[in-house]
C-alpha cells in the first residue's frame, strides 16, 4: 500500500494549520474525502442531477441509475444477498433508530429483554432505552472485562429465552477492540434473539460480509469511509425488512394512495420517504469504488500496524494510561495524560498542527466504566503515516512538558 | 495562534491552586451544570445574604480553562449584590467573544480573554458563569 500516493489523493492534508502541516488524527469521527469522491459528487450536480424514480426525461433516468447503482456498490461491499436489504439512510444513527423504532417497537413487550454492552456509542444506547420506555421490555448488559473486552461466556449468560434484540457496536470507537459480533450472532440465534451490529467503526476499516456474520441488521456511515455526511445505510434481512413496517411516510416510498388508505412500495424504498441525498449516495459509490481499489485488507493491515506502533510510542511517554488491550486495534488509540484534561492536551496538539478528538466520544457509561470524565482519542485512517504518530508522540511529551507539574 | 495565549501564568495558578473549591452548607443555592459535548460538570453553591453573594464555592471536573474560570469568578462575585454579580457575567460573556471588557476589582480574569482565539474552549470558560446565572435567576 502507497501511502504517499495515497495522500496525494486527499486535497485537505496538505494544508497547515497553526503553522504546522496538518496531522489529521480524528477519523474516527469523519474521515476526509479523496478527490474521486469529492469530484463524483461535483460530476453528479454538473451532469445528472434529478430527482430518482420520478421523471421520464434523461435527466431523470441518470439519476436514478447513479444512485441504484450505488445501492448495488454497498450491496456487493457488505457482501447482501439482495439490494433489496440495503436501506440508504442519513447514517449509522438513522439506521439503529429505524431497526429500534420499527422492528424493535413491534416485537418487544413487557418482560422481554434486550442485550447491550456498556461500551456501545450513544446511537446504540439511546433508540434501545427508549423502546424499553416504550414497550416495557428490560435492558440488559454484557459485561466487561477489566481490560474492555468481551468474554462469550459472559454473553451466554446474559442472553436467554426472554431475549428479544443483541445490539453490539463491531469496532468499539473508543478502545478500537473488534467484538466477536458473528458468535454474539450465533448465541442470539439459538435463542431466538435477533442480532443488530454498530457497523459504525467497522465498516472503513476492514472487510465486512453480513452474510458470513449472519447479523439480522448491519448498520453504518459513509462519511467515516470516505464518503460525504448525511449517507449511510442499514442492511436488514428480506425476511425482517418485509414484515417491518415504515417509519417514514411521504413521497417515494408508497404504492397507492387513497384518501384513507395507502400500500407501500417494495423494498427497499418503503424506507426511503421523501426525496434521498441522491448526491450522497453517489458520493458513496464513489467511496466504495477507492477503498475497493487499495483492498479492504491492505487498509486493516496498515492500520493494525500504525496502531501498534503509536501504541509501543505512546506507551513510553511517562504519565500516560492508554485505554483497552494492546492488540488486533482498529485504528484507535484513547489515552489521557497524568491529570492534564483532554480538552487541554486537544488545544495544545492544535497549535501543533494535530487534530484529536477530547472528550466522552459519545460514551458516557464506558466513561465512567473507565473511570475517566474524558479522554483523548487519536484514529488513524489509511492515509496516516508513522511520521504522524511520531509528530503525537513528540508534542504529547511537550504537552506533558508545558502542564508538568499538574502530573502526580 | 500561541499557547500562551490561552494559557497565561494565572490561569495556570488558579489551576493550580483553585480558590473556592468544596462545598457549602445544605441552605446555600446550588445549582449543577454539565457541558454534554465533553462532560465537563460543575456544581456551585452560593449563600446570599441581604441581596449579596456572601460566598460562593464550587465542585465538579473539568479543564485548566474550565476550573481556573470558575474559580476567579467564585472570588469575583464574593461580596458583590446580585446585580452586580450579573453584570459581571455579562462582562465575561464580552470578554470571551473578544469585545472590550473591564475588571476593575478583579483582573486576574482579564487573563481568560485568549479564550476568544480558541473558539472550541469559550464553553469551558462560560460554564461556571452559566451557573452563576442560573443560581442568581433561582434566588429571584
Amino acid at each position: 500500500m502507497n501511502v504517499t500516493a495515497i495522500r496525494e489523493q486527499f486535497p485537505i492534508l496538505h494544508q497547515e494549520i497553526n503553522g504546522h502541516p496538518l496531522v489529521y488524527l480524528d477519523s474516527a469521527a469523519s474521515s476526509q474525502k479523496p478527490r474521486s469522491v469529492i469530484d463524483a459528487v461535483m460530476r453528479y450536480y454538473e451532469l445528472d442531477n434529478a430527482n430518482v424514480h420520478r421523471g421520464v426525461h434523461t435527466l431523470g433516468s441518470r439519476a436514478t441509475d447513479a444512485y441504484e447503482g450505488a445501492r448495488e456498490k454497498v450491496r456487493k461491499f457488505l457482501n447482501a444477498a439482495s439490494t433489496q436489504e440495503i436501506i440508504f439512510t442519513r447514517g449509522t444513527t438513522t439506521a439503529l433508530n429505524l431497526v429500534a423504532s420499527s422492528y424493535a417497537r413491534s416485537v418487544c413487550g413487557e418482560g422481554d429483554e434486550i442485550v447491550l454492552t456498556p461500551m456501545e456509542h450513544h446511537s446504540n444506547l439511546i433508540p434501545w432505552q427508549q423502546v424499553a420506555k416504550a414497550t416495557g421490555a428490560t435492558l440488559k448488559y454484557i459485561p466487561l472485562q477489566p481490560d474492555g473486552t468481551i468474554r462469550l461466556e459472559d454473553v451466554e449468560e446474559t442472553i436467554n429465552e426472554r431475549t428479544k434484540i443483541v445490539s453490539v457496536m463491531y469496532v468499539s470507537n473508543v478502545l478500537g477492540i473488534v467484538n466477536p459480533v458473528k458468535e454474539i450472532a450465533a448465541i442470539a440465534h439459538r435463542h431466538g434473539a435477533k442480532m443488530v451490529v454498530d457497523g459504525a467503526q467497522s465498516t472503513p476499516h476492514m472487510r465486512v460480509d453480513v452474510q458470513d456474520l449472519d447479523c439480522d441488521f448491519y448498520a453504518f456511515s459513509g462519511h467515516k469511509m470516505c464518503a460525504p455526511t448525511g449517507i449511510g445505510a442499514l442492511y436488514g434481512k428480506k425476511a425482517l425488512l418485509e414484515e417491518m413496517e415504515p417509519i417514514e411516510f411521504g413521497g417515494e416510498m408508497i404504492d397507492h394512495v387513497d384518501l384513507y388508505e395507502s400500500t407501500w412500495k417494495e423494498l427497499p424504498w418503503k424506507f426511503e420517504g421523501g426525496t434521498p441525498i441522491i448526491s450522497g449516495a453517489v458520493g458513496l459509490g464513489a467511496a466504495i469504488d477507492f477503498l475497493e481499489e487499495i483492498g479492504l485488507d491492505n487498509i486493516e493491515a496498515h492500520e493494525h500496524a500504525l496502531s501498534a506502533y503509536a501504541y509501543e510510542r505512546l506507551s513510553a511517554i511517562d504519565g500516560i494510561t492508554i485505554y483497552g488491550p494492546n492488540q488486533n486495534r482498529v485504528g484507535i488509540v484513547t489515552f489521557n495524560i497524568g491529570d492534564v484534561h483532554p480538552h487541554d492536551v486537544a488545544t495544545v496538539l492544535d497549535t501543533k498542527g494535530i487534530a484529536v478528538r477530547a472528550g466522552h466520544h459519545c460514551c458516557q457509561p464506558l466513561m465512567r466504566w473507565l473511570n475517566a470524565s474524558a479522554t483523548a482519542r487519536a484514529s488513524f485512517y489509511l492515509y496516516n503515516t508513522e511520521e504522524d504518530v511520531n509528530r503525537l508522540a513528540d508534542a504529547l511529551h511537550q504537552t506533558k512538558e508545558f502542564f508538568g507539574y499538574a502530573i502526580g | 495562534m500561541q499557547l500562551d495565549d490561552l494559557y497565561r501564568r494565572v490561569i495556570m495558578d488558579h489551576y493550580k491552586n483553585p480558590r473556592n473549591r468544596g462545598t457549602l452548607e445544605e441552605d446555600a443555592i446550588s445549582i449543577s451544570l454539565n457541558n454534554p459535548t465533553c462532560g465537563d460538570r460543575i456544581t456551585l453553591q452560593m449563600q446570599v445574604e441581604d441581596g449579596k453573594v456572601k460566598q460562593a464555592k464550587f465542585s465538579g471536573e473539568g479543564c485548566s480553562i474550565s476550573l481556573s474560570s470558575a474559580s476567579m469568578m467564585t472570588e469575583a462575585v464574593q461580596g458583590k449584590t446580585l446585580e452586580e454579580a450579573l453584570a459581571l457575567a455579562d462582562q465575561f460573556s464580552s470578554l470571551v467573544k473578544g469585545e472590550p471588557a473591564e475588571f476593575e476589582d478583579y483582573e486576574d480574569i482579564e487573563a481568560l480573554s485568549g479564550v476568544c482565539k480558541f473558539p472550541a474552549r469559550i464553553k469551558c470558560a462560560t460554564l461556571a458563569w452559566n451557573a452563576l446565572r442560573k443560581g442568581i435567576e433561582q434566588q429571584q
